[in-house]
């Protein structure tokens, strides 16, 4: 059996005294679109940040494998884990570069690429023409990607200057060009209209059919999550209460307690 | 604007409450002085000198008022009058000299200002262009590659202009200095986005590498140009790497203090530095071997002898100022281009978003270390020139002001533009210097020059970014 | 032994006079999130203040010393006040809601400004002040070396002190500074709730240079030589004492101040008193090295 993309083993990740995520393990698939749900504070954001190696976790194994190779998060740097073992993330409040272009958001995406190309600035400087082959692909990339979020007439407008859902989309766009194994997306509804939302299911549908990559995904937005995600993780208070396929989620009884109270009496007693 | 003017009553009333503050202020400064006897310390007093201040203060306050309620004439008038009273008439003191002239002109020119941005609103509001200062930026990026070539065909021309005497090409030189000295800079603080206050310690590395390379093994200036531009570079990355975690106002006092300590160990280490007393007889740099002297030592020739011309001292001065001007086309070229490959994008993005870096797989110190060097860089290039051009240097050319000025150049010239950085050094250096009447009251202007320009323009006098790659002609979108 | 206590003392008086400035600095850090780089300017003219005062109540001596003391202390905490409100009014109110350096080089051209004023007008000599206060304890006799505390090294810890008890309840327990406190955390909300931040603003200032002016008294009484550049280096050294503490943390300013007091007293006393400023500057690189924030500032928690 051929080792799934990403699969995290024994997750914890405590702040002080507060365990934030509970003895996690899950499996996300290559070509798959994962969700990651649970309600407010239950751990969501904090299992991206040990995956993009914003937290060293407490406790835990995180192991990406993709061809020969095997990566453990755990013990990388985070420009590495972009790197190496390619993983892009998006972020709950995004984070472009407001102050540059949409296109110039796009190359320094591929900045990796551009900088061995350019041997230390060295034959960028020179303007040899083995660099500048390689910048004309990169601005190519950006231009398929602009195509695709349908960007392509902005993409000299200050990426700060857009609004609110092209920002969105420039940011998975942006992750897309690091030429990823793995995007991850922390909240990519949040905010968007409904024609935004189904635009961005589209999209996210076309990444994982077209390019071929694994998505995992944290979204509040059930319609996004249940109607693109071909499986679900369920957290609450750092723990994992369900894992499966959508419809197998939405009628387990663990969940429904979790996001609607145990019942009447029991929400009230709990409020007191 | 068109708001009614206030009465006089109101507008007396609020000019007193500022006359009472000023008073307050001028009071113990002013209106005392501590006059060194024999005896020790004793107080005298000015009470004239303190009653003149406080009307100025006064009437320069109604002035401003009238201003702000949008009358003209009045303020006009009243700030000739100032103008020519501080002329004329001898005030008791050289300070309410300055500031009664400075003050009359600021108000005069404010009342012109404020005359022509009428005419021009109301010839605009009908066709609803953009505000001067966009339309200013449009022309430049429209004409700017001309703009460029015209002050570079300038600046070669300079020197055999009628007016350029040997006091203006040497101060051009300094100018030129310090338009390098902000090119640097700005690939630190303007790209990188880090706040370097402590740049002031590679200009010092490189006139010292320069001055104790020259005087101790007799190199010529070539030969230590690109030494003491890779000290200066080594030592930017030697700094960067303890600063690499910090943010913001943190690396600000540690590069601030990483200044004053190169300045302290060139003061205190006199076996290697001459300390305090500095070191002179700096060679001035040759022509492929020329040298500039009335009489070459054994073996050499000179410039005049080569080309058989009578000897003018001002060639020299001549000759520096092209070789700062070569070293300066020299930066502004390099960091034209850096900018557009991906080091120089990638600076931008950590002045940007670093964590946002970080998530795209670019490695923040290798980022920041290579800003640190390439700045440090350039600032050993200048030092190495201002040595050259001094022929004298001590550590008191390298104290913290020095640090605080190039900054200042780099923030008033609006971060990031090039030819913003070099006219903002031709009006905080070459300025000042040119009013050498003034010398007293050099720094005061200077700093009142940097609080009003940041007042007046806080992003800078010339403050807009080009993308380094476009796929469109023109099409910004909308600001904010 | 005897040495070291010696050194201990002049250290703590030394720190006791740096944290008057540092607390004026992390004060408008705290409150408007920019660098006051003209402070050190206000503390010198706070110290000019109080010298031309002193010099005006003239020798008074005997039991009209104390009463003399706390009349200059008053003048130059009040006079001084005035060049902090109307720095802040001229300089910075204007660039409110700019970007941070423009406000950082506004500072910087306000405190070439003052620096200059201050030459110009009381000329650039150093001014001598004769000892006011003289004497004090002999605590300890070894050989030829006495352990001396003096009159006014007692005096400017006590002042020092009991100023900071009586600031850090203002800053604690009343309406201002609970005002402050909320400018802080987020200037908008607090104006929305009924605020006067503009006026909150003014008085952060106001306090930060009547404390100041008592530092730059203290200065002025220890040391009897003053000059119009005294500022820089004073201000240089609180500022570097603020981000060793933490800066716009107090608690944070007065042990940095101490700690930069005692660090300069016991380096020139056992080393070379030519690089004191080099082993100060040192020890913040290192400490900043394991805590990027601060002995007691708060960590920057990245929030992504």
């Amino acid at each position: 059996m051929t080792k799934p993309l990403l699969s995290v083993e024994h997750l914890s990740m405590q702040f002080g005294g507060l365990t934030a995520v509970d003895d996690l393990s899950f499996d996300a698939a290559d070509r798959r679109i994962t969700a990651i749900i649970g309600p407010n504070g239950a751990g969501k954001t904090t299992v991206f940040n040990c995956l993009t190696g914003f937290y060293p976790p407490t406790v835990g194994r995180l192991i990406v494998s993709f061809g020969e190779s095997q990566y453990q998060l755990e013990q990388m740097e985070g420009f590495r884990i972009a790197r190496e073992a390619r993983i892009a993330r998006t972020f709950q409040n995004i984070r472009l570069f407001p102050q540059m272009s949409v296109l110039e958001n796009l190359v320094v995406a591929q900045h990796t690429k551009l900088m061995n190309a350019s041997m230390f600035s060295i034959a960028g400087l020179l303007g040899l023409p083995r660099y500048r082959t390689v910048e004309s692909e990169a601005i190519e990339k950006a231009e398929h990607w602009l195509e695709r979020i349908g960007l392509l007439a902005r993409s000299d407008w200050d990426a700060g200057n857009l609004p609110y859902g092209d920002q969105r989309r420039l940011e998975i766009a942006r992750a897309m060009c690091t030429n990823p194994a793995m995007l991850c997306l922390d909240e990519p509804a949040a905010g968007l209209n409904p024609r935004e939302s189904a635009e961005l299911n589209e999209l996210l549908i076309s990444i994982r059919n077209d390019d071929g990559i694994g998505v995992l995904l944290i979204e509040h937005d059930m319609s996004v999550v249940m109607e693109i995600s071909d499986k679900i993780i369920v957290l609450d208070y750092g723990r994992k209460i369900a894992d499966g396929e959508p419809d197998a989620v939405r009628s387990d009884p663990a969940v429904i307690r979790a996001y609607l109270g145990e019942d009447g009496d029991a929400q009230e007693s709990s409020n007191v | 604007m068109a708001s009614q003017p206030q009465d006089w009553s109101a507008t007396l009333k609020e000019s007193a409450i500022t006359a009472a503050i000023a008073a307050a202020l001028m009071f113990p400064m002013i209106g005392l002085y501590t006059s060194t006897r024999a005896g020790g310390l004793a107080i005298e007093t000015r009470w004239i000198e303190l009653a003149i201040g406080v009307l100025l203060i006064f009437l320069g306050r109604i002035a401003l008022i009238r201003l702000r309620d949008g009358e003209r004439l009045v303020p006009f008038v009243g700030g000739v009058f100032a103008v020519g009273l501080g002329l004329q008439l001898p005030l008791p003191n050289g300070l309410l000299t300055v500031c009664c002239i400075a003050g009359g002109a600021v108000v005069v020119l404010r009342s012109v200002v404020l005359w022509v941005g009428g005419k021009l609103k109301a010839t605009n509001d009908a066709r609803n262009s953009p505000p001067l200062a966009a339309r200013a930026q449009l022309f430049l990026k429209q004409y700017g590659p001309w703009l460029g070539a015209a002050v570079i065909a300038f600046a070669i021309a300079f020197p055999w202009l009628p007016f350029a005497d040997r006091r203006l090409i040497d101060l051009a030189t300094l100018v030129l200095i310090y338009v390098m000295l902000g090119w640097g800079l700005n690939i630190v603080v303007g790209l990188a986005g880090l706040l370097d206050l402590g740049y002031v310690a590679f200009y010092a590395i490189g006139a010292y590498s320069f001055a104790l390379l020259s005087s101790n093994y007799d190199m010529s200036f070539w030969a230590c140009l690109p030494v003491a531009a890779m000290l200066a570079a080594f030592l930017g990355i030697l700094l960067g790497f303890p600063v690499l975690r910090l943010r913001g106002d943190y690396l600000a006092i540690v590069t601030l203090g990483f200044g004053e300590m190169i300045r302290i160990i060139l003061i205190n280490w006199v076996d290697f530095t001459k300390g305090p007393d500095g070191i002179s007889g700096i060679p001035k740099p040759t022509l492929f071997g020329l040298s500039f002297s009335r009489r070459p030592p054994e073996g050499t020739e000179s410039f005049h002898q080569f080309f058989d011309i009578p000897y003018a001292s001002v060639d020299r001065i001549i000759f520096l100022f092209y070789v700062a001007l070569g070293l300066a086309l020299l930066t502004n070229a390099f960091i034209l281009r850096i900018r557009k490959l991906p080091i120089g994008r990638a600076w931008e993005a950590l002045r940007e978003d670093e964590i946002a870096c970080r998530s795209l797989g670019l490695n923040p110190t290798n980022i920041k270390l290579s800003a640190f060097a390439l700045g440090a860089m350039f600032g050993g290039l200048a030092g190495a020139v201002f040595a050259a051009r001094q022929s004298f240097i001590s550590p008191e050319s390298f104290t913290f002001i020095e640090s605080a000025i190039i900054l200042a150049v780099v923030v008033l010239g609006g971060m990031g533009s090039q030819i913003g950085v070099a006219i903002a050094a031709i009006l905080l250096i070459g300025l000042p210097e040119w009013f050498r009447e003034l010398q007293d009251y050099r720094m005061l202007a200077f700093g009142a020059l940097m609080v009003a320009i940041m007042v007046w323009r806080p992003k800078g006098i010339l403050s807009f970014r080009e993308p380094t790659l476009r796929l469109h002609e023109e099409d910004r979108g909308a600001k904010q | 032994m005897e040495y070291f206590l010696q050194q201990l003392i002049n250290g703590v008086t030394l720190g006791a006079i740096y944290g008057l400035i540092a607390i004026g600095y992390t004060m408008v850090y705290g409150i408007i999130g920019m660098i006051n780089f003209a402070h050190g300017e206000i503390f010198m003219i706070g110290a000019f203040i109080s010298l031309i005062s002193f010099l005006i109540l003239g020798p008074s001596g005997g039991a009209m010393v104390p009463i003399a003391l706390l009349v200059v202390l008053l003048i130059a905490m009040s006079l001084t006040a005035v060049y902090g409100w109307a720095l802040e009014r001229i300089a910075y109110r204007p660039l409110r809601g700019s970007p941070r350096l423009a406000a950082l080089i506004s500072a910087i051209g306000m405190s070439i400004i003052l620096q200059n004023y201050v030459q110009l007008s009381q000329g650039a000599r150093v001014k001598t002040l004769q000892p006011v206060i003289e004497g004090g304890f002999q605590l300890m006799k070894a050989g030829n070396f006495t352990v001396v505390l003096s009159y006014m090294q007692i005096i400017i810890v006590v002042v020092t002190v009991s100023l900071m008890a009586v600031f850090w309840t203002v800053i604690t327990k009343t309406a201002l500074g609970r005002a402050q406190r909320a400018c802080e955390q987020d200037r908008t909300m607090a104006a929305l709730l009924g605020i006067d931040v503009d006026r909150t603003i003014s008085i952060t200032f106001i306090l930060g240079a009547a404390l100041a002016a008592v530092a730059g008294m203290m200065v002025t009484l220890y040391y009897g030589v003053i000059d119009f550049y005294v500022g820089f280096l004073a201000g240089i050294k609180a500022f570097t004492a603020d981000v060793l503490g933490g800066i716009g943390s107090i608690p944070g300013a007065m042990l940095g101040g101490l700690l930069i007091g005692l660090i300069e007293a016991f380096w020139s006393g056992y080393f070379s008193i030519e690089y004191k400023d080099v082993a100060a500057f040192s020890i913040l690189v290192l400490v900043l090295v394991f805590r990027p924030s601060g002995l007691l500032g708060r960590p920057e928690v990245e929030k992504v």
